[in-house]
């Protein structure tokens, strides 16, 4: 309702272009890249500030690298959820909850396929050959992206879940609860990570669940120290003081105002985080005490298979550990690139 | 006066840090009618913003605390209410409009959202209806487009259009009282005097009474009923807008209407000589005794009686009121003669 005699500004930045569908789509974010709509949104961004996430994106997208991490997560992340389904519809095995998507049965013991024991090389028929008991190498290490993936991404979410409440409480609180909170995290940075978690994993016992539990728990000081950081500043600024002056309760102020302008750190962090959760469950494997047999996870099959290559059975370790190594690194350089990308201080 | 919307006697923010107790308010009072808009005026450090912050309680504690007074707001005493009903009464019976715009909204959420918040917290409304109201109100504050603006973020908004929606949050549940912590500071003079007509319109369609804090003179001139000039923690005159500004008896108030610049007249500007006090090494007496022209012995020793003056008008000063209007007399050519220039 103007005063009298006082217009509303027409000025370029306060009206706004009717451009409607493109209009939508950039401001989610994600940049239309087709035909006309690309040179409109191009005029569109010419003409008012970027958001977080189109600047990140349109950043992250010169960094080939990242992208090429991109691509890595993307395929082994389909191949994780299509196996995921096959095991809990049944597909390949015909029972629910042990099916698999793989040309082979990957538990099938075949002694025919491994003469004196030392497995066949790779075949067209067995492209990664098989191991010491006749099963494919190529059905295994397939079927283990589901263990994998599933490791990252349950592991990673338990301690995000845990760092993401303990560290904005730490952070926005101080005082002797924030001092708690951090010296517990210190406890947890204390003790060499790997040992921290083999002893959780001899008090848990080996099984799938147990190496989520131990990895997530142990996992969530790295979130809770690294977004304690971003609090602190983000709580001295004035929307903050706003949401109170509003009536805001503290719960709400941290978990709807503080929280959500604190998590570009955190993706970098996630993203890094879920590749070395797949190491760390490799490692546990490795030593015995992660996945059980028959069950087939990466690192499990590089403990299994090592012996064999110094017995000319080279094929075995291989594959795996390329899947294994190409995963994280797609984990990481993808990480690697979100953090220059969000990096203030490398803006052009 | 009894039943006024807002009452405020002899109020005290101090804040413990290691270096020592910095009186930011020392015991002051004052009380706003609905529908009208007073005014505090005073230097950077002067308490201003920590008397608003005060009056919502939301004086950053530790090291700040509210140590006396009393805040009364219709019958309820602010100070005795529990967290939890303060928290009722900020942004629903009080809200306060912050000063820079451009921090004051959170950047990750939707402008439209941001509004219909404080709806959904105070009068229990549904996330739908609460965004329909949101859009009105942002509407109100005179938003060209309010419906499709709501869904944008506040990094889409110019300053002045982030204000307007500042404004749409504090009035949204009809607040009593609306706090307004230099409005238009960062905002250039004409987008601000757009938002003081968005301020007074609202007042009057909401009934609202207003304090308004600033430290441009010129603006006090064009929105206040009644002004209170605060220095050093401590109110050092209050009176009626006109009393004010043409019958001032405080020297600060008069340093204060010298040091206006002027169009028509080619006299120097005449700073207040000094620094602010250190609030924390504040002396015995009044704060304004180290820099005031005037300073006597009892200034410095001990703090004057509050003075009525005039109807409504008051103020707390040592030298005796023959004795300031001779001195006014004298500085007349640069006070009371450009003011009224400011005024009109």
């Amino acid at each position: 309702m103007p005063a009298d005699g006082f217009e509303q500004p027409k000025r370029a930045e306060d009206v706004v272009t009717p451009l409607d569908g493109v209009h939508g789509t950039f401001l989610d974010g994600v940049p239309d890249d087709t035909g006309t709509a690309a040179i409109e949104g191009y005029v569109e961004a010419a003409r008012k500030p970027e958001g977080f996430r189109a600047e990140t994106w349109r950043r992250l997208k010169r960094n080939r690298l990242a992208i090429v991490g991109l691509c890595i997560i993307a395929v082994f992340a389909v191949l994780g959820i299509a196996e995921e389904i096959a095991y809990v519809t049944g597909i390949g095995s015909g029972e629910p909850g042990s099916g698999y998507l793989a040309p082979y049965d990957p538990n099938a013991v075949n002694y025919t396929l491994s003469p004196q024991g030392k497995g066949s090389p790779p075949s067209w028929s067995h492209p990664f050959g098989t191991d010491y008991l006749g099963r494919d190498i190529l059905s295994r290490t397939l079927v283990a992206t589901r263990i994998s993936m599933l490791v990252g991404i349950i592991a990673v979410a338990i301690a995000l879940t845990i760092g993401l409440i303990l560290g904005p409480i730490s952070g926005y609180y101080g005082g002797w609860l924030g001092a708690v909170i951090m010296r517990a995290a210190d406890i947890f940075f204390a003790f060499p990570y790997i040992l921290f978690v083999l002893l959780f994993m001899t008090v848990l016992g080996p099984g799938l669940w147990n190496v989520f539990i131990a990895i997530g728990v142990l996992g969530w000081a790295t979130y809770a120290r690294l977004n304690r950081g971003s609090v602190l500043s983000v709580k001295a600024m004035e929307f903050v003081e706003a949401a109170r002056a509003l009536g805001a309760s503290d719960l709400r102020v941290i978990f709807r105002h503080v929280l959500p302008n604190t998590m570009a750190p955190i993706y970098v962090a996630v993203a890094m985080g879920i590749g070395g959760a797949i190491v760390t469950e490799a490692a546990l494997s490795f030593l015995g005490i992660g996945i059980q047999p028959p069950d087939a996870s990466w690192g499990k099959m590089i403990a299994d298979y090592l012996s064999y290559m110094w017995a000319g059975s080279w094929w075995m370790v291989t594959f795996p550990s390329i899947f294994l190594t190409v995963t994280v690194f797609g984990f990481i350089s993808f990480g690697n690139g979100l953090r220059d990308a969000t990096d203030p201080k490398l803006k052009e | 006066m009894p039943n006024r919307t807002l009452e405020v006697k002899d109020l005290s923010t101090h804040f413990f840090t290691q270096a020592g107790v910095v009186k930011a308010v020392n015991g002051v009072s004052f009380g706003v009618d609905s529908c009208k808009t007073l005014c505090i005026v005073g230097e950077s450090g002067s308490g201003k913003t920590v008397a608003a912050l005060s009056l919502m309680r939301l004086v950053p504690d530790p090291p700040g605390k509210i140590v006396a007074g009393s805040i009364m707001l219709g019958e309820r005493d602010l100070r005795a209410l529990s967290d939890a009903e303060m928290r009722r009464v900020r942004g629903n019976d009080i809200a306060l409009i912050f000063q820079d715009p451009m921090t004051s909204l959170n950047p990750v959420v939707k402008v439209g959202k941001q509004v219909a918040e404080s709806i959904v917290m105070h009068q229990g409304k549904d996330k739908a209806e609460a965004l329909r109201m949101a859009i009105e109100l942002l509407d109100r504050v005179g938003i060209p487009d309010a419906a499709a603006r709501a869904n944008q973020y506040p990094f889409e908004f110019s300053g002045g259009m982030r204000q307007r929606v500042m404004i749409a949050m504090a009035i949204s549940c009809n607040p009593d009282v609306l706090i307004a912590d230099e409005p238009t500071t960062a905002l250039d003079v004409t987008i601000q005097a757009q938002i003081m007509d968005v301020i007074r319109d609202l007042q009057t369609t909401c009934n609202s009474c207003v304090i308004f804090i600033t430290h441009d003179l010129a603006v006090v001139a064009e929105i206040a009923d009644d002004v209170m000039v605060m220095y050093g923690g401590r109110t050092v005159e209050y009176g009626g807008v006109d009393e004010i500004f043409y019958n001032p008896h405080h020297p600060y108030t008069w340093g204060l209407l010298g040091s206006l610049p002027r169009l028509d007249c080619k006299t120097r500007l005449t700073p207040i000589a000094g620094q602010p006090p250190n609030l924390i090494t504040l002396p015995r007496g009044c704060p304004f005794s180290m820099r005031c022209k005037y300073v006597r012995r009892e200034c410095r020793d001990q703090w004057p009686e509050l003075e009525i003056v005039g109807p409504d008008h008051g103020v707390n000063c040592w030298i005796p009121v023959d004795e300031r209007r001779q001195l006014r007399a004298e500085l007349d050519y640069i006070t009371s003669v450009c003011v009224s220039d400011v005024i009109t």
